[in-house]
């Protein structure tokens, strides 16, 4: 743990750890403890229909109001949060490990599943994803938010597998993978050993922005009512708002606070990448 | 035309073909991979939304089965797929039965296509141009706050600044319309009342659209400006005793540009999905309306059509960006 604590002072010093990283942590912890405590303090059961009156504006009884169905707005949101997160996170790890999977095969093995890995990517990279998604989230009859990462993931790959074919093509030719090749290591090994650690930070960097582009086309899918709408989440949030036209009638902390915790969410999410970036390549720290 | 660039323009046809051929398959695919009869239970989901009640479902029912064969092999199936596409035959909506699915998308087509193109165009021109401003080092300490905005703007999704945006300018203030295209009274007529009455109801559509993508093209422009200017041929410029100006536009810019054209044909479909829920949020009569719409009530056909009309298109833009790369790239004319 010392150890952990001095390469730590050693990198901030180094300027390696900027501002923007700390203060994008800060914010995404912040946002992440928001539900973990809050939750505790809360009873769920005032986030249901009919739970509490229906349409109050925020103050007395209740901190942020209620929306027309009856439901606590502050309960709703501490509940909400977490969902929200998890189906990013869930999304994040599947994309990125199914990304980095195939980024390795494309790049280390290169010839015909280099040739099929990268056409069939650079395709689906231009489509518009929502479009994709509204097609096979619109053809599944009952929608979890387990079940809402996986559709979300299932375009959530190819910038992982892009970075990550790209960087193996560089670390490959250098002089360690060379040495353990002669020492007659196996190419899964060297693959795997050898290859896989060097690119660590840059599968790390394309985690932190699958997971913000995971957590979009969620909100995105559900704010269309595509979602699964029983499920306290930030997307469905919005989505009931505009259903019973929130705006238009005035209600703005139904709509409102939803929508800074998302917007806090990717500006948190954000800042980390930048941060992130520049820990990873020191050259850009020194701007 | 050289060889490099004809084998440039045969690559990417052939990727703008792959686009449409996978696309197509699989819309075409989804649907039947999933247990039961497509048409069957399309037309379940429709009773149960209630969008079909004036609607003779047998007529409906029978029509479909007659026309997609849903009876023959598989292959012949995609196949006749492919051929009723080529007719720009879509199939006919469920809900408003008889109307061709073309139809409703050549109705919203042109409301899509002036909203995003204008938007985008506009955002991309003054997000390059503010960005570019930014890299310079005489830039003022005014124009550097504006780096963390354009930051926060960049990262919130815009179809949540559509919301605020109605709110405020709406709603609070009543300076613009909240929703539609046009009044609802209005004639559509080619004459001046009808045009600054369509600009009227666009305006905070493509506010939205504009503030949500400016910062991603000045902060993209900034960090291109920063790499270009440090390259030799900036040092060898300026050593000559260029103008400053000089330097900055026809060395700086128009170097910087070329990375923001490629990454224009790649966020396109960012760009695309996030106009689709701005037309939802303002309910603009355009295809991600309509596309709501037919989510909504559960019309497949008219769902699968516009997803498919949303890809093609895209693919036809990026194809057009990949022309345009030649006239500013000259290695690649060469």
């Amino acid at each position: 743990m010392n150890r952990f604590f001095v390469s730590l002072r050693r990198n901030y010093e180094q300027g390696r750890i900027s501002g923007i990283l700390v203060l994008g942590l800060a914010i995404l912890i912040a946002v992440v403890l928001f539900g973990a405590i809050g939750s505790l303090f809360v009873d769920p059961i005032n986030a249901t229909v009919g739970a509490v009156r229906p349409r109050r504006p925020p103050g007395g009884d209740y901190f942020l109001g209620t929306d027309s169905q009856g439901r606590d707005m502050w309960t709703l949101l501490i509940y909400a949060t977490p969902n929200t997160l998890k189906m990013g996170l869930i999304a994040g790890f599947i994309g990125v490990g199914f990304g980095t999977v195939l980024g390795l095969i494309a790049g280390h093995f290169g010839g015909v599943a280099d040739a099929i890995i990268r056409v069939i990517s650079d395709a689906l990279l231009t489509v518009p994803a929502i479009a994709v998604l509204v097609v096979i989230a619109g053809n599944i009859d009952r929608m979890s938010t387990l079940i809402m990462a996986m559709v979300v993931a299932s375009l959530g790959w190819m910038f992982t597998t892009r970075t990550v074919r790209a960087q193996v093509l560089s670390v490959r030719e250098k002089a360690y993978v060379e040495v353990a090749r002669v020492n007659g290591e196996g190419p899964w090994e060297i693959l795997f050993a050898e290859i896989m650690p060097n690119i660590m930070p840059y599968i790390v960097a394309s985690f932190v922005g699958t997971v913000s582009g995971s957590i979009l086309a969620v909100i995105g899918l559900e704010a269309l009512g595509l979602g699964a709408l029983e499920e306290m989440t930030l997307g469905n949030t919005i989505y009931w708002s505009q259903q019973s036209s929130a705006v238009l009638r005035g209600y703005w902390w139904w709509w409102g606070p939803p929508i800074v915790v998302i917007a806090l969410i990717f500006i948190g999410l954000f800042l980390t990448s930048v941060g992130f970036d520049r820990f990873a390549n020191p050259r850009l720290a020194r701007r | 035309m050289s060889k490099e660039l004809q084998r440039y323009l045969l690559t990417r046809f052939g990727q703008f073909l792959l686009i449409i051929f996978v696309a197509v398959s699989i819309n075409f695919i989804i649907p039947r991979l999933l247990p039961g009869d497509p048409v069957q239970t399309a037309l379940a989901r429709l009773q149960t939304a209630g969008g079909a009640q004036n609607v003779d479902i047998q007529a409906v029912s029978a029509s479909y089965r007659a026309k997609y064969g849903l009876d023959a092999p598989l292959i012949e199936q995609y196949f006749n797929y492919w051929m009723d596409l080529f007719r720009l035959d879509l199939g006919v909506s469920f809900a408003n039965f008889p109307e061709k699915v073309s139809t409703m998308i050549a109705n919203a087509l042109p409301w899509s296509v002036g909203l995003l193109a204008t938007a985008t165009l506009i955002a991309f021109v003054t997000g390059s141009l503010l960005g570019a401003r930014l890299a310079w080092p005489g830039a003022g300490r005014g124009i550097k706050t504006l780096v963390p905005m354009m930051m926060i703007l960049t990262s919130i999704p815009f179809y949540l600044l559509a919301i605020i945006l109605i709110y405020f300018f709406a709603v609070v203030l009543r300076w613009f319309p909240p929703a539609g295209g046009v009044d609802t009274t209005r004639i559509m007529r080619m004459d001046w009342e009808t045009t600054a009455d369509v600009l009227n109801h666009a305006l905070l559509p493509s506010l939205a659209i504009i503030l949500g993508n400016i910062g991603f093209w000045a902060l993209g422009m900034r960090s291109q400006m920063i790499n270009v200017l440090g390259e030799d041929y900036i040092t060898f410029a300026e050593a000559k005793g260029l103008p400053q100006r000089r330097i900055f536009v026809w060395y700086g810019m128009r170097n910087a540009l070329l990375a923001q054209v490629t990454a224009l044909a790649l966020s396109l479909g960012h760009v695309v999905s996030g106009a689709i829920l701005v037309e939802v949020i303002f309910n603009y009569p355009g295809l991600g309306s309509l596309l709501y719409v037919a989510i909504r009530g559960q019309d497949y056909f008219v769902i699968q059509g516009v997803v498919l009309m949303l890809i093609v298109a895209l693919a036809v833009l990026l194809f057009i960006v990949d022309l345009i790369y030649p006239l500013l790239d000259p290695r690649i004319r060469r």
